[in-house]
């Protein structure tokens, strides 16, 4: 199905299931412990060895040699493969890096051996037996110190973009500005910090390969895996029915694939590999830190006249930037516009995608410089967001949004939230030994169309088996294809069976990018409209004006059961959903208000978030239970992004110090309240036949700048760095009587 | 504790536990963890590996009827202990009452802190119900009550990535309502 024109009324309007609050139909398996993850496949593999990656100490040079007669001698130890022996292998899709292979290291924990034993002791015990040496070089991983050798960058997922995105005269309109805005703002380093690591069970037989692994996108991790080991993708299977979150982390493959695939082959039996904990934050990927410029000229109302947004961020040689400014090119109206990007070198773990990449770090300055842009103007804030939307895109302003509602949700969550009670004088609000403040911001976040295939079949019993490559991360997908395929065919969610994370099922946009559910619910949407032609055929129905529901088929007076149409076999469907132009002719997008409650202990500085809410628009949301998660887990983590997430660089030796769950902190109980979250009810027909948008990343965008910006609402003090860590208020502290 | 050295491996040690009601006798490397002697020489992987540092809380079960995280702790130190693990407390077609609640109340997204996290809440019931005093009680000589800050403060040591903490402190109070 390609959908290239804006959609009509359809099956999915009804919203007999779809857009209803159904239970995780794979709730019961996750609460029992019964879902299988990538590491735990005693169901497939009877007896695996034990794989144990050691990771690089130096942040750059070679290696020269490794010395692993000991570790090959130990007990229990079937293989030692060092990188020595083997050539480097291609990087996968999305990455620039080397996973195994070569003497090069070029960041600390590269993989650099695999410790191959009958049992996983024997193998981490093996490991620290190895002796390597290096010829290091001077590593390059300070962002401040690098930027300013940094250079110009286009942004990797936004071609269209120049890159140095000029419109009017931006100099021009700050020097005019009655009231202007130049600050310097910065985010760090973060880690996903996913509770499953990266893990690979992996067995050959007969040349071929099969790999049970936590993957986000099956079909990149298929294909980057072959191509790393010269295999003919027909000849690799990969399973990810279940996995223990990714934020990004997964999209990419990582060296425990590869490693397991390498170790099994070595040692001729199913080898499994976890990267070990400590290894993730410096082996794997990291959301690359950024330092951004924000310049802001505004008219006496408070109309922006220029936006100028300049972001530097580092990344290994080759590797790409974080698009900070991404969200500024669409936000807010100005005619005067000037955004662009540079890229330093790091010898650091490779920055790549983590939730709302772009957005996410753009919005925590924007944001700020919004909420500081307000108080100079002496406008309300949320004021001052409504008084700067655009309904167009500024670059191209024959291009409307398909649907955009952010005044809707700025204005609703400021009722929501009373807003009217928040005292704009900083510093002014007391509850005992706690300042209190409210802060708040925009979210915006880009909707992608992906390609995304499904096949449905009828089964002779009336149920429906759905099969698509698609992954369930935790974003609830099992649950929403169970509601279309439902919703389509006019049966109840339970008659409906849902296989994922195959790759020998269609191929599926996967999760990601905050993609996954409305173009893998689209895909199935496809293969259930060819189901329904075939059903209707079967059974003598003009498939235009037939209807499905309550497990009949209906035309005008005439009906019959849906499951007579598979009475000589099952009948299936397969289909993909394709795109046209719609998102160039529109922008896509999604938006939200975040509203933010934080008290600060006046003596102390602590600060505890008290409550939060935030008003999301997002097109049709498709099960309202599973999208309210989503965005009190993204919230969560912009409460992180606010308060404590930070990865620390040993600028010595080129290594995240704070490399483990201990060391680098992420909100637990204690730090969350009752969180809030309301849909507006705008399904977008441009979006595609669901009329869905992305709902994963949105609850991100401006989670941390509302929490930021009721920080100074509480205090007074602006803390542009973040994260705002007590020990950036301390002295800053309003004087105690 | 039975104690075997078996010729070219480091040590073994003979465990005998009660797990989940069952009695099960292990021949262990005496380096195995609870965890592992949980997930690989049991094979029961409900309970998760998350960081295997005792930093997130994923690998919590119930040795004796108090939590603890299965991987700090080895195996041969539990010889004749009782052990629940989240396939004890309940089945997909027989669920604890905060299994059900998990469920209902939406309480996680990729379920691998999952089971930990309702093991720490089935033992933070306990404590409370037992007069177990934690970091947020006010009084020390007053009964326990599970008030939202009490919840939190014993929830903590178990992390959420997905960020299912509000909800999962409803469905906790959501059983302890009711019993």
């Amino acid at each position: 199905m390609h959908f290239d024109t804006s959609a009509g009324r359809n099956p999915i309007d009804a919203q007999t299931i779809v857009g209803r609050p159904h239970r995780r139909i794979d709730g019961a398996l996750k609460v029992t412990g019964t879902a299988p993850y990538a590491y735990e496949r005693h169901d497939a593999v009877a007896d695996p060895t034990y794989g144990w990656i050691v990771g690089a100490s130096i942040a750059r040079g070679r290696v020269t040699r490794i010395d692993a007669a000991a570790a090959r001698a130990a007990p229990g130890v079937l293989a030692v493969l060092t990188t020595l022996e083997y050539d480097a292998a291609p990087p996968g899709f999305r990455t620039t890096l080397t996973l195994f292979g070569g003497a090069e290291v070029r960041h600390y924990h590269q993989a650099v051996a695999l410790v191959v034993a009958g049992t996983f002791e024997e193998a981490r015990a093996a490991a620290h037996l190895l002796r390597i040496d290096y010829d290091s070089e001077p590593a390059r991983c300070d962002l401040a110190a690098e930027a300013p050798k940094s250079e110009p960058i286009a942004d990797r997922d936004g071609p269209d973009y120049p890159v140095v995105d000029r419109i009017g005269d931006v100099e021009a309109a700050l020097a005019a500005a009655p009231v202007t805005l130049d600050e310097s703002y910065g985010t760090p380093d973060q880690t996903h910090a996913m509770m499953e690591p990266h893990a690979t069970t992996a067995a050959w037989r007969d040349g071929k390969l099969t790999i049970w692994t936590s993957a986000q996108v099956v079909s990149w991790h298929r294909n980057s895996l072959a191509q790393a080991l010269g295999l003919a993708k027909e000849d690799l299977r990969l399973e990810a029915p279940f996995i223990g979150g990714g934020f990004g982390s997964k999209l990419i493959m990582r060296s425990d694939a590869l490693l397991a695939a390498l170790g099994a082959k070595a040692v001729g039996r199913p080898c499994k590999v976890a990267l070990q904990r400590p290894l993730i934050a410096n082996n794997g990927t990291r959301r690359a830190g950024t330092i951004q410029r924000i310049r802001l000229g505004a008219d006496r109302d408070g109309r922006l006249t220029a936006i100028a947004h300049h972001s530097v961020n580092g990344n290994l040689p080759g590797a790409f930037a974080e698009a900070a400014v991404a969200p500024t090119r669409l936000i807010y109206a100005a005619p005067n516009r000037d955004l662009s990007m540079r890229l330093a070198t790091l010898d650091l773990a490779e920055g790549n995608d983590m939730r709302a990449p772009g957005e996410a770090p753009g919005l925590m300055a924007l944001e700020i410089a919004m909420d500081e842009m307000a108080e100079r103007l002496g406008i309300d804030p949320v004021a001052f967001r409504i008084r700067n939307d655009t309904q167009v895109d500024p670059r191209r302003p024959q291009r409307r949004f398909s649907e955009r509602h952010l005044i809707e949700c700025l204005e609703l969550g400021a009722d929501r939230f009373g807003w009217a009670r928040r005292n704009p004088v900083p510093g002014s609000v007391s509850d005992g030994r706690w300042l209190v403040g409210m802060g708040v911001a925009a979210g915006f976040r880009q909707n992608l169309l992906m390609p995304s295939g499904a096949r449905v079949r009828l089964e002779q019993d009336g149920r429906l088996s759905v099969e698509t490559d698609m992954t369930d991360i935790g974003t609830g997908s099992y649950t929403i294809l169970a509601q279309t395929a439902a919703e389509m065919m006019g049966v109840p969610i339970e008659a409906v069976t849902v296989r994922l994370g195959d790759s020998d099922y269609p191929e599926a946009a996967g999760s990601g990018g905050q993609f996954g559910a409305n173009n893998a619910t689209s895909g199935l949407y496809a293969a259930c409209t060819t189901l329904r032609a075939t059903v209707a055929a079967r059974l003598g129905f003009d498939v235009e004006d037939v209807v499905f529901a309550d497990g009949m088929v209906t035309a005008g007076r005439r009906s019959a059961p849906l499951l007579d149409a598979a009475k000589d076999g099952p009948l299936t469907a397969e289909d993909r959903i394709t795109y046209g132009d719609l998102d160039k002719e529109f922008v896509q997008a999604t938006f939200g208000a975040q509203f933010a409650e934080v008290a600060v202990d006046r003596f102390t500085g602590e600060m505890r978030v008290r409550r939060m809410l935030a008003v999301i628009d997002a097109g049709r949301v498709l099960n309202p239970l599973t999208a309210r998660s989503q965005v009190i887990g993204a919230m969560t983590m912009g409460v992180g992004s606010a308060l404590m997430e930070a990865l620390v660089v040993d600028t010595r030796h080129g290594f995240f110090i704070n490399h483990d769950l201990g060391g680098y902190e992420v909100p637990v109980h204690a730090d969350i309240p009752h969180l809030d979250v309301v849909f507006l009810d705008h399904p977008d027909p441009v979006s595609s036949p669901m009329k869905a948008k992305g709902i994963g990343e949105i609850g991100l965008c401006g989670a941390a700048a509302a929490v930021a910006n009721a920080v100074h609402n509480a205090t007074g003090i602006r803390v542009r760095d973040y994260p705002i860590t007590l020990d950036k208020l301390l002295d800053r502290l309003p004087r105690v009587a | 504790m039975a104690r075997a050295q078996a010729a070219g491996t480091m040590g073994s040690v003979v465990v005998a536990l009660t797990v989940n009601d069952e009695r099960r006798r292990l021949d262990l490397d005496s380096r195995v963890t609870l965890l592992d002697a949980l997930r690989e020489h049991l094979h029961l992987t409900g309970t998760k590996k998350g960081c295997d540092h005792g930093h997130c809380g994923a690998c919590t079960v119930l040795v004796n009827g108090v939590r603890i995280n299965a991987c700090l702790s080895l195996a041969a130190m539990h010889d004749g202990d009782v052990v629940t693990t989240i396939e004890g407390l309940g089945r997909p077609d027989r669920l604890h009452p905060v299994q059900a609640a998990f469920i209902a109340h939406d309480a996680f997204q990729c379920g691998y802190c999952t089971p930990g996290q309702i093991c720490s809440a089935v033992a933070v019931l306990a404590e409370v119900e037992a007069g177990v005093p934690s970091h947020a009680t006010g009084d020390l000589t007053a009964p326990v009550t599970l008030d939202t800050s009490e919840l939190r403060e014993r929830m903590s040591a178990n992390i959420c990535r997905c960020g299912a903490y509000s909800n999962i402190a409803e469905a906790v109070a959501d059983v302890a309502g009711r019993s």
